[in-house]
């Protein structure tokens, strides 16, 4: 800590007693990043960068959001026709919530693809997937909240789950409801636990980012760095590499919001919720239908809901499931194949949580589940005893230098 | 009943039948008209003349069933009514206001201010009236149905005798836009059913298309400010991306 280097004496008196500058230098010039990555880093700083948009847009809607279920539609109404800009607001919110979800599944399928979660940036993956409960938590209760049909039903659908832990599930979700249906104390707990879960999730995204300046970035060789000949500093190799990524998340986002804005929501919860009448489908918000699909795949309540999450809970041990000491899937010519059945299989989950729960689908669902688990529990510790991976590289400048090379 | 609720999910549950609702979807085939609306696309706008007229099959045809509950008079200024206009449209209305300096609650004539009188007082009364149906409110229906606009044109121009295969039920109607093909809204519009001042088509596909663009406007009165705004957004952004991956080119040019 050498307050010394700063010029501006105000910065040096400040830094002496309260070393934030020392810090930001650390971080953007010391700080040693791998010179290799590529635009699948982008993603997590696209997530931060989701993050703090969800919590100005929610706490601006917070303003003139009425958390009752006789006013809480008409409020958001209220917010689209008659509060300045609300709309807009709304709509950034309503669709910065899907991007998140889209940023963070593209983060967490390039941690699986480079083999991030292994030694030593275990810790670091398991508060990612706790980043990635309490998103889904978020979201969830978000949803809630305009109290339209698909909030209502979605939650009712949703906070039954719980009943089928055995002995305790009734009370559990009596608990949940705070009375006997989803009324309205249910609707007030969601939105106070909306509102302060965003700041759990910015706390532990603290820890996910200490955790991640440990050992620094994993790169696509999925090798350590060996020096300083691997590394360059973060300012302004990836201050300016993540722009572009920042441009780009928002061009979209800002097609999204301004001409399809309603296109990832579904047209019931336009209609105001109604105990007395079921929807026709009741669906989930998209980014939760791989697990919705899991779900309905078991024929037992219980069964559903414990391979449900225990489909989120096997993140938790993937570092001890995948035991091949490669990271890279560059480098692993069989995982390569299996990832992208992985990815296929999560899409085609995904397909399949928005489809009826009848004839063909359930087959499928059922094969796309068993293969979920059976890549996660079988496959991966196999190829890692199994699997002949390719020579990797001595370091990271000397294939860098060498396909650039190639390239020119 | 919780039980009850799981298990209608995990089957994927078809409609609860409501007494007097729509009968659940039985799979017959709905048809979907595509018409090209002047609000659809990147530079899409409302045209106020079509809005004025659909403004007023609104109050001659649906309004006597349908509440728009969210629409206050003043917006009809989206419409393209001066305050004079709007002023006498509300004047026609009697809302309750009150209580009054002696604790009484008074009628008054509404004011630009003032939310659009629904037609009934409670779902209810609403129910009593329609052979047990609900008219739904229609402030946000071109947003509450899947493919919106097209899908209320559809509906509107979709009334046609039911195939000899099939048996409606009294108080149902044979509709070959609705999920089922069955809905308990009789046929709304015939055609002439409401004189325009300005000579435009007064047939079932005129009046239908012109309630149907002013029921969006209803439901996303925002739209063109909002698409104004996002082809502004929208070329700020590029060109933001543009200069981003310029000077990202420039500064990793020294890297490799």
């Amino acid at each position: 800590m050498s307050a010394a280097k700063f010029s501006n004496p105000v910065v040096r008196w400040i830094d002496h007693r309260l070393p934030v500058f020392s810090m930001l230098d650390h971080t953007a010039n010391e700080y040693p990043t791998p010179k290799n990555l590529n635009y699948m880093w982008n993603f997590g700083s696209l997530a931060g960068l989701s993050l703090v948009i969800m919590i100005v847009t929610g706490v601006v809607l917070a303003m003139s959001y009425t958390a009752h279920v006789d006013y809480a539609f008409e409020s958001v109404e209220r917010i689209m026709r008659d509060v300045n800009h609300g709309w807009l607001i709304r709509y950034i919110h309503m669709n910065t919530a899907s991007f998140f979800f889209i940023v963070v599944y593209l983060h967490i399928f390039r941690g699986l693809y480079y083999g991030s979660y292994k030694a030593p940036r275990e810790l670091l993956w398991i508060l990612g997937v706790v980043i990635f409960l309490l998103m889904m938590a978020t979201a969830f209760m978000g949803y809630v909240l305009p109290w339209g049909q698909m909030s209502f039903w979605g939650a009712t659908v949703i906070t039954n789950l719980f009943s089928a832990i055995p002995f305790v599930g009734e009370s559990v979700v009596t608990f949940l409801w705070g009375g006997f249906s989803v009324d309205n104390p249910t609707l007030t707990r969601f939105f106070s636990l909306h509102y302060l879960m965003p700041f759990l999730i910015a706390g532990v995204v603290v820890l996910h980012i200490v955790a991640l300046h440990r050992f620094g970035s994993n790169n696509p060789i999925g090798i350590d760095t060996k020096g300083r000949q691997d590394t360059i500093s973060f300012h302004p190799y990836y201050t300016i590499k993540d722009m572009v990524g920042i441009a780009m998340f928002l061009l979209l986002l800002a097609i999204a919001v301004f001409f399809f804005p309603n296109a990832m929501g579904h047209p019931d919860n336009y209609i105001p919720a109604n105990p007395m009448q079921t929807p026709a489908h009741i669906v989930p918000e998209w980014y939760f239908l791989p697990f919705y699909a899991i779900l309905r795949a078991v024929p037992d309540k219980l069964g559903g809901v414990l391979l449900m999450f225990g489909a989120i809970a096997i993140l938790f041990i993937l570092p001890w499931l995948d035991r091949s000491p490669v990271r890279s899937a560059r480098f692993r010519p069989v995982f390569r194949i299996f990832f992208w059945l992985l990815f296929i299989d999560a899409l085609a989950l995904g397909y399949l949580g928005a489809m009826p729960a009848e004839g063909i689908y359930v087959t499928l669902s059922r094969v796309a589940t068993a293969w979920y688990f059976l890549h996660f529990l079988v496959i991966l510790p196999m190829l890692g005893v199994f699997e002949n991976t390719k020579p990797l590289p001595k370091s990271i400048s000397e294939p860098v230098l060498a396909t650039t090379g190639e390239a020119a | 009943m919780r039980k009850l609720i799981f298990a209608t999910m995990v089957s994927l549950m078809s409609a609860v039948g409501m007494p007097g609702a729509a009968l659940a979807a039985s799979g017959g085939d709905v048809t979907l008209l595509k018409n090209d609306w002047s609000f659809a696309g990147i530079f899409g706008h409302y045209n106020k003349a079509s809005m004025q007229r659909g403004f007023q099959v609104y109050l001659e045809v649906c309004a006597g069933c349908h509440s728009m509950k969210y629409i206050a008079f003043r917006n009809l200024a989206d419409l393209g009514y001066n305050e004079a206009e709007i002023k006498a449209i509300a004047a026609e209305y009697e809302v309750q206001d009150g209580p009054d300096e002696d604790g009484e609650m008074f009628m008054r004539p509404a004011r630009p201010a003032d939310l659009m009188p629904s037609p009934y007082r409670n779902d209810n009364e609403a129910r009593a009236n329609n052979n047990g149906a609900l008219p739904p409110d229609l402030s946000l229906i071109a947003k509450a149905r899947a493919h919106g606009p097209d899908y209320l044109y559809s509906l509107l121009v979709g009334y046609q005798d039911a195939p000899a295969s099939m048996e409606v039920p009294d108080g149902m109607y044979y509709n070959n836009a609705y999920s089922g093909n069955m809905i308990a809204m009789p046929q709304p519009i015939y055609g002439d059913d409401v004189e325009y001042a300005d000579g435009a088509s007064t047939s079932v596909e005129g009046l239908s298309a012109d309630v149907t663009h002013f029921l969006m406007w209803a439901a996303e009165p925002k739209l063109e400010v909002r698409k104004r705004i996002g082809v502004a957004a929208v070329f700020f952004l590029s060109i933001f991306l543009i200069m981003s991956y310029l000077a990202k080119r420039r500064i990793w040019a020294d890297v490799y």
